[in-house]
């Protein structure tokens, strides 16, 4: 599906797996799946992220692959790596800034997203961007995901003085704040700091 | 004489819950060739009931492809649309009918279970009367199997107590939408909550028990909408909020009640749209007099301050939209908590417009065309009183008999668990429902159905209720067969059939049809061509009531991607959107407003039981978890039931994270771990309801009903909690239990 982006917003996952679960189903990766996603910190926040392949413009992956075996598409899709050459050392696992490469014992072979390209190539969406209920994952034509949005999307990336550009766009909130989220902050407390809604024995020893 | 036959754990071993993780053959196969046929039809679960397509072959479905045509979804679905493929060719599938023997279950053929089952009806009913049989229906199955199932209690054995398990879903709801405006139906099409302005979220966990409503919110977000979520727990939805009211369990009528008092006291009433389209509003609006923010802080722990914004982002638009769930609606007063948001819209004008409307989210699959075709206890098809003597005489015409066969109102559902434990009721026959796991205080259930006298259950897995009976006819997935279900925005679509049911399986409706001839009453029940014949009886039964189909056919569905009822003709063109310019259903044409009075929940707490116990669904599994406990992937996302409790409570107690803690109730107790979140208000704890036995949430819960709806006060009991050791048969309970062995 030539002219379509794909676009990540972690604001708008709701962490219910719709990703992996499709994921899981590829025939090229039978049950396992190559999409994370993760909550942040459950005992504080319900909020959730998932975690694709970014598809670099220059794939670490790639560079620090000493047996070749990490090959960037026509399409800028970055690929799994190829059997044959694959020696499972994991150089690529611990050089990706993104932490998104595996693995996978089984094969020894490293396994990722792939953007689903034996979709894409036949005009299909990649399966996660197709199933997810809250379109955090998302996949069409730049305009028209980026007009219904309020976010930003952004595909440069920083690593100190690195600066790796990506085909995968992260959206982005248009002011950033750090929060720390606990419903008591919703609540109510008269001014004496009682609570007369909440039974005293709900605190007995 | 229905006691669990065997030892439960004989049970568990032989017919699971087993986690299944592959298609069937396994991947291997999977990957040898492509599908025979991608089969277009819509999901299994939830009231989203989302399109999509099913990959079949050699007569089994073995997998999923988005189907992205479909309006509603447009391909997106959540991990239960994904993996529920995995249900079909399932090794705890029954294939065969089974009766009761010396020893557990034996297979039987057909025949023998019908001739058996007929027999015991009809000596039942010979000894005790007709009312002495009870059925028990669902919302999981297709229109035409409710529809069946409701006529064959009325007249193939002639009782009046059936009822559903949507008894414990929509009721209240549907209760407040026929008091207000004559009508049992979401307002709106869902594209509208996209266009709203504002949009009001009470007491449901929208991305857990309805993903795909998760969408429609975020484009109305974009848009720079406000979204303002009523919830005791932080769900997810939440993270976007602009305006989150924590509030305390069994209170929601304070909240909306003082929500309303801003609205009249800050003269946001749309006083034009009052006067010309309703009627009881001075009676409504003085009810509000005393709910002063302050007052109601007091009781729901939300700022007062918080209150006035939520009523004035109402007030100040004409474009708000509520939409609310089971949190608000299984209370003993879920009636009038919906009758009190409903409030808020109506006063405001907000109703009958894109973007503007206030609309329940129907839990069940068919949680809307379960509910309008006579399963239920009051009702006839096409959402008929079955107490109106021209209703009755109607449908006595449609079915050709005389109006005097027909019985009255039954029972609903906890009554006639209740009217069997008293020994009132001494047959139960029992399709789509697991009451074991899904009616309140279930050890009370398991105490009711060991004194049946009869217990007849069709299923497709031996579930937990089927324990209990004397026999289980071996029924049909809804993959199995084909007929209309209506989503949740009130869209009738179709479900088609993607293979045959196995071994000796068969269509739900087929079996009900061949009883009701065992019965003597097969000539009522001539449907050569299955679910269609009946769909087109339905049509005609459902002509001229409320919940009309007349003007809807398969065909029509199939081309037009689903129709809205009512539909009263064939060139109608259904109808999205209700109250349009201000139509409404009541003989007046007007809204009813109705007043509501606060009153405090059924269970309270006191010194012995303090904390506030809520229960609901986690996104990977539906309702009683017949299904979903048997699908590997969705297992391991949720493997078993937790308790989610406040740090600050649960440091009270000296509670960790992953600690073992018994729950206790005035009914009982459960022994389950502790997730300890910030996310959940300090005085109240979570359990998620989907398992059964030893850690069942609804062995907690009490039996206390909504005195207009019947639904049970599943959303608040009193409990008190307490660090102990875990159970020492923890290991045999997860395998028994959930299917899980603890190793993700």
């Amino acid at each position: 599906m030539f002219g379509n982006e794909f676009y990540v917003d972690p604001s708008r996952c709701i962490g219910c797996r719709a990703c992996v679960a499709a994921c899981s189903e590829c025939d090229s990766h039978r049950g396992q799946s190559m999409i994370y996603v993760d909550y942040l910190d459950r005992q504080n926040s319900i909020a959730t992220a998932p975690m694709v392949c970014m598809h670099c413009d220059e794939p670490t992956c790639a560079l620090v692959c000493p047996a070749d075996a990490i090959k960037k598409g026509e399409d800028g899709v970055v690929r799994s790596a190829l059997k044959p050459r694959c020696i499972a050392c994991s150089n690529c696992v611990l050089a990706c800034p993104f932490g998104v490469p595996m693995v996978h014992i089984k094969p020894e072979l490293m396994m990722k997203c792939d953007m689903c390209y034996d979709r894409t190539s036949v005009g299909l969406r990649p399966m996660c961007a197709t199933v997810c209920p809250s379109q955090a994952l998302s996949f069409g034509p730049p305009d028209e995901v980026r007009k219904g949005r309020a976010t930003t999307p952004i595909n440069e990336f920083s690593f100190g003085r690195e600066l790796v550009r990506t085909k995968v766009f992260i959206m982005l909130p248009p002011e950033e704040t750090v929060l720390d989220i606990d419903v008591q902050d919703y609540m109510w407390r008269d001014t004496d700091g009682s609570a007369p809604w909440l039974l005293e024995e709900t605190f007995m020893d | 004489m229905a006691n669990v036959p065997d030892k439960v754990e004989d049970l568990y071993r032989l017919y699971g819950p087993h986690p299944n993780y592959e298609p069937p053959g396994g991947w291997d196969k999977a990957a040898e060739r492509p599908p025979d046929k991608l089969v277009k039809t819509h999901c299994s679960f939830c009231g989203m009931q989302c399109g999509i397509q099913l990959k079949v072959r050699d007569n089994q479905v073995v997998g999923f492809e988005p189907w992205e045509e479909f309006p509603f979804n447009k391909g997106m679905l959540c991990p239960k649309g994904v993996k529920r493929y995995l249900q079909g060719a399932h090794p705890d599938r029954l294939l065969s009918n089974l009766m009761r023997s010396g020893s557990g279950f034996q297979p039987v053929p057909y025949a023998e279970a019908l001739d058996f089952t007929a027999r015991r009806l009809l000596e039942i009913r010979e000894k005790y009367g007709p009312d002495a049989i009870a059925i028990y229906g669902g919302a999981s199955m297709v229109t035409e199997k409710a529809y069946v199932l409701g006529k064959f209690a009325r007249i193939g054995i002639g009782t009046k107590n059936i009822d559903y398990n949507g008894r414990l879903c929509m009721v209240s709801a549907g209760t407040a939408y026929r008091l207000t405006f004559g009508i049992d139906r979401a307002t709106n099409p869902w594209t509208d909550l996209a266009k709203a302005d504002v949009v009001l979220v009470a007491g449901s966990n929208t991305a857990e028990c309805a993903p795909i409503t998760t969408q429609y919110l975020w484009q109305m977000k974009e848009r720079g909408g406000k979204l303002i979520v009523v919830d005791p727990r932080m769900t997810p939805i939440t993270r976007n909020a602009d305006l989150f009211l924590p509030v305390r369990p069994g209170t929601d009528l304070a909240l909306f009640l003082a929500m309303l008092h801003v609205i009249v006291r800050d003269g946001m009433v749309r006083e034009d749209y009052v006067a010309a389209h309703t009627t009881n509003w001075e009676a409504v609006r003085d009810s509000a007099r005393d709910w002063t923010p302050e007052r109601a802080a007091k009781i729901t722990g939300v700022p007062p301050a918080n209150i006035t914004t939520a009523a004035h982002w109402i007030g100040g638009t004409d474009r708000a939209m509520g939409i609310h769930a089971r949190g608000i609606e299984h209370h003993s007063k879920g009636v009038e908590n919906c009758l009190a948001m409903i409030n808020l819209f109506l006063a405001t004008g907000n109703i009958g417009r894109e973007g503007a409307g206030c609309m329940m989210i129907t839990g069940q699959g068919n949680g809307q065309g379960g509910r309008e075709h006579g399963q239920k206890a009051e009702q006839l098809p096409g959402m008929r009183s079955i107490t109106d003597p021209e209703h009755r005489k109607y449908i006595a015409g449609v079915w050709g008999v005389d109006e005097k066969e027909l019985p009255g109102a039954g029972l609903s559902a906890v009554e006639i668990m209740n009217a069997i434990h008293e020994g009132k009721i001494k047959a139960l026959f029992s399709m789509c429902f697991n009451p074991v796991v899904s009616l309140p205080d279930s050890n009370f259930v398991r105490e009711a159905l060991d004194k049946l006298e009869f217990f007849g259950v069709i299923d497709f897995f031996l579930c937990e209720t089927a324990f209990h009976a004397d026999v289980v006819f071996a029924g049909s997935l809804q993959e199995e067969d084909e007929g209309v279900v209506c989503s949740a925005e009130g869209r009738v679509q179709k479900i088609n059939k993607a293979a045959d049911p196995p071994g000796d399986a068969r269509s739900d409706a087929l079996i009900i049809c061949d009883l009701a001839a065992k019965l003597g009453r097969g000539k009522y029940f001539q449907y050569p061509n299955g679910t269609r014949d009946i769909f087109e009886e339905l049509r005609v039964a459902s002509r001229g009531g409320l919940a009309d189909y007349y003007g809807i056919t398969w065909d029509r569905i199939e081309k037009e991607l689903g129709v809205f009822w009512p539909c009263p003709s064939l060139d109608h063109p259904g109808t999205r959107r209700l109250f349009e310019g201000g139509a409404f259903y009541h003989a007046d044409g007007k809204a009813h407003f109705q007043t509501t009075e606060w009153r405090p929940p059924g269970d309270p707490v006191d010194a012995g039981f303090p904390i506030l116990l809520t229960t609901g669904r986690v996104v990977s599994h539906y309702l009683s978890g017949t299904q979903t406990r048997r699908i590997g992937p969705l297992v391991e996302q949720y493997p078993e039931p937790k308790l989610e409790l406040h740090p600050v409570l649960a440091g009270r107690f000296g509670i960790q994270n992953g600690d073992w803690v018994k729950v206790t109730t005035r009914r009982s107790e459960v022994v389950i771990q502790a997730m300890v979140v910030k996310t959940i208000r300090p005085d109240t704890v979570f359990i998620p309801y989907h398992w059964p036995g030893k850690r069942g949430a609804n062995k907690l819960t009490h039996r206390t009903l909504d005195p207009r709806s019947k639904i049970p006060e599943f959303k608040v009991s009193a409990c008190r909690i307490e660090r102990t050791a875990a159970p020492a048969d923890i290991d045999a309970i997860r395998t028994q239990e959930t299917g899980w062995t603890g190793e993700a």
